[in-house]
């Protein structure tokens, strides 16, 4: 071990140098090219020119930029704590047994293999006005409003939310349904002998022994909800006049159709920071609560 | 006792109606994609034509290349797959067996990959592509994945728990470096390199806006990027048993494996969550 000192660094060498170029690397070329305005479609902002904090100030001044940050909490908001709610309660009707049971995991989990943008156009016709399913299903319900969900400026964003929320709740069940094989079962035997009834088990005993799943799938959640756009790129083009657009559409728009490069990486240095503050706070989280584990 | 029988049909039949609706649609897209293009779904049509067609399919594959679109990604997964195999097995082994100065620094470094997610950093990593000249490639859409400090991460994880005697009795019998991880550390993490497999294939099987940005011919083209082709044939009754074909091949692979290997790619998916 000690004649080769160097090897260690050799065998790390590949990863450390691909986590340099497309990771370390490209977050300061951003943060860097966000004091700059360069504009490729307008000939004199071609070329970079300084341009202090005035990116930054812009954006913040652009009710543009401030109506695509409000959806991206609205779209972020909605989805994550309904879907690993959803996740849950799914894990909980799975984690009994009877006959068919893995048909059932089965009919919750595919939406997970499949990827977003086929979602999408799955979707894309579920939704269709006038006979798509979706909107028979409704009507037969008694349903009366408009049908157009992905051009209504009041249902497109909640259209897209639909989407996520199909797809992922049944990903996040698994790591739900693990956490519950994993629970002592003599515990609940003693609530059941102490008389708690199902609400009470589940709030006093399953949350509680849960948390760190929780924790783990409100985070992995919330990291795939900034970064998934597929369906809002197929479904609604970030319309009807923006209603839809969140953060990470945002960026692509301004780059590669308004092909605006200094504001573009401010929007990137703005989403990694965004990210970076919830990962380390829910990892400080994480850490903190559990004292006694590995 | 039948009050306790009564709870549990009950609960059943709530589970079955919710698997209902999380299928319907799914089952609804394959349904029109088997529809004959003389009969579009329109307004009243809920189910098959009068009769089964496979129209739609052999329609979709003149329309785009999916046979390429179908290699393309193949090519792509393959190639992210082995070289990560090579790199994370090769760091996670020098963090896991050897001490050594900046050992802590240098690992949460390789982390900062899972804390700022590759996506996010399409707008820089996009003109790097462009820098190395490889725009419009599929070593473009796989390139910024082949380090993985998720897989190095994952792999350290289960080489620490090696029995430590194993690794020693290896060290004694003279093995080189090279020995030690193929005889003893490579062949005790085979579940986790399965795992880490699984996740790794469908992540780049089912990336898209990636793929879409970084090409722009179908000679590099994924099926997720090709099957946008047919989102813009307009929202007209007719296409949609062609779009749901189109759908119905990009999922089929991957859906199919799935069925096959049920508690791997769940064990994979599981993995892909560390705990």
């Amino acid at each position: 071990m000690k004649q080769k000192k160097y090897l260690p660094y050799v065998l790390i060498l590949p990863t450390f140098i691909f986590v340099t170029v497309f990771t370390v690397w490209p977050t300061f070329l951003s943060l860097y090219k966000s004091f700059f305005k360069q504009r490729l479609n307008i000939a004199r902002f071609r070329e970079p020119v300084f341009y202090g904090i005035k990116n930054y100030t812009q954006l913040f001044q652009n009710p543009e930029f401030i109506n695509v940050l409000k959806n991206t909490l609205i779209y972020v908001l909605g989805t994550v704590p309904l879907t690993v709610l959803a996740a849950f309660i799914f894990a909980q009707m799975l984690n009994n047994k009877f006959k068919g049971i893995g048909y059932f995991r089965l009919a919750f989990f595919h939406p997970s293999i499949i990827p977003m943008v086929s979602a999408a156009t799955i979707w894309m016709f579920f939704l269709t006005p006038d006979y798509g399913l979706f909107n028979s299903a409704l009507t037969f319900l008694g349903y009366s409003g408009p049908q157009n969900w992905t051009a209504n400026p009041n249902l497109a964003l909640f259209a897209v939310m639909i989407i996520a929320f199909w797809k992922n709740a049944g990903y996040y069940m698994i790591f739900y349904l693990a956490g519950l094989q994993n629970l002592p079962t003599n515990i609940y035997e003693a609530a059941r002998l102490d008389g708690a009834g199902y609400l009470r088990t589940t709030f006093a005993i399953t949350l509680p022994l849960l948390k760190r799943s929780t924790l783990f799938i409100s985070t992995i959640a919330f990291i795939s909800a900034f970064q998934t756009i597929d369906h809002i790129f197929v479904l609604t083009k970030g319309g009807p006049s923006g209603r839809s657009t969140v953060l990470l559409y945002y960026l692509w728009q301004t780059r590669f159709e308004n092909l605006n490069i200094g504001k573009a990486s401010t929007i990137t240095v703005i989403l990694i920071v965004t990210l970076l503050a919830f990962t380390l706070s829910n990892i400080m989280l994480s850490e903190k609560k559990e004292p006694n584990n590995e | 006792m039948s009050r306790k029988n009564i709870k549990h049909i009950f609960l059943f039949l709530i589970i079955l109606i919710v698997a209902l609706l999380w299928i319907t649609p799914v089952i609804w897209s394959f349904v029109a994609s088997l529809r004959p293009l003389s009969e579009p779904m329109g307004r009243g049509d809920v189910w098959f034509g009068h009769r089964l067609s496979l129209g739609s399919y052999i329609k979709a594959f003149s329309l785009a290349p999916f046979g390429r679109y179908y290699l393309n990604t193949l090519i792509l997964v393959t190639m992210v797959l082995s070289v990560q195999l090579v790199t994370v097995t090769l760091a996670a082994f020098a963090f896991a067996h050897y001490k050594f100065k900046g050992q802590r620094l240098i690992f949460t470094y390789i982390l900062l990959q899972m804390m700022i997610p590759t996506t996010a950093l399409l707008v820089p990593n996009f003109s790097t592509i462009r820098i190395l000249g490889i725009y419009d490639t599929i070593l473009a859409i796989g390139i910024p994945y082949f380090g993985s400090a998720f897989g190095v991460f994952l792999l350290r994880q289960a080489f620490l728990s090696i029995p430590r005697a194993l690794v020693d009795a290896g060290v004694m019998d003279g093995c080189s470096w090279w020995q030690l991880v193929r005889h003893i550390y490579v062949p005790s993490a085979i579940p986790t390199f399965t795992a880490f497999a699984i996740s790794s294939i469908s992540w780049h099987w089912n990336e898209f806006l990636w793929p879409l940005i970084i090409t722009k011919s179908d000679t590099a083209r994924p099926l997720t990027a090709g099957l946008v082709r047919f989102t813009q044939l307009g929202e007209i009754g007719a296409q949609w048993s062609l779009l749901s074909a189109a759908t119905m091949l990009v999922i089929f692979p991957l859906l199919i494996a799935f069925l096959l290997f049920q508690r791997k790619f769940i064990q994979g998916f599981l993995h892909s969550g560390l705990k």
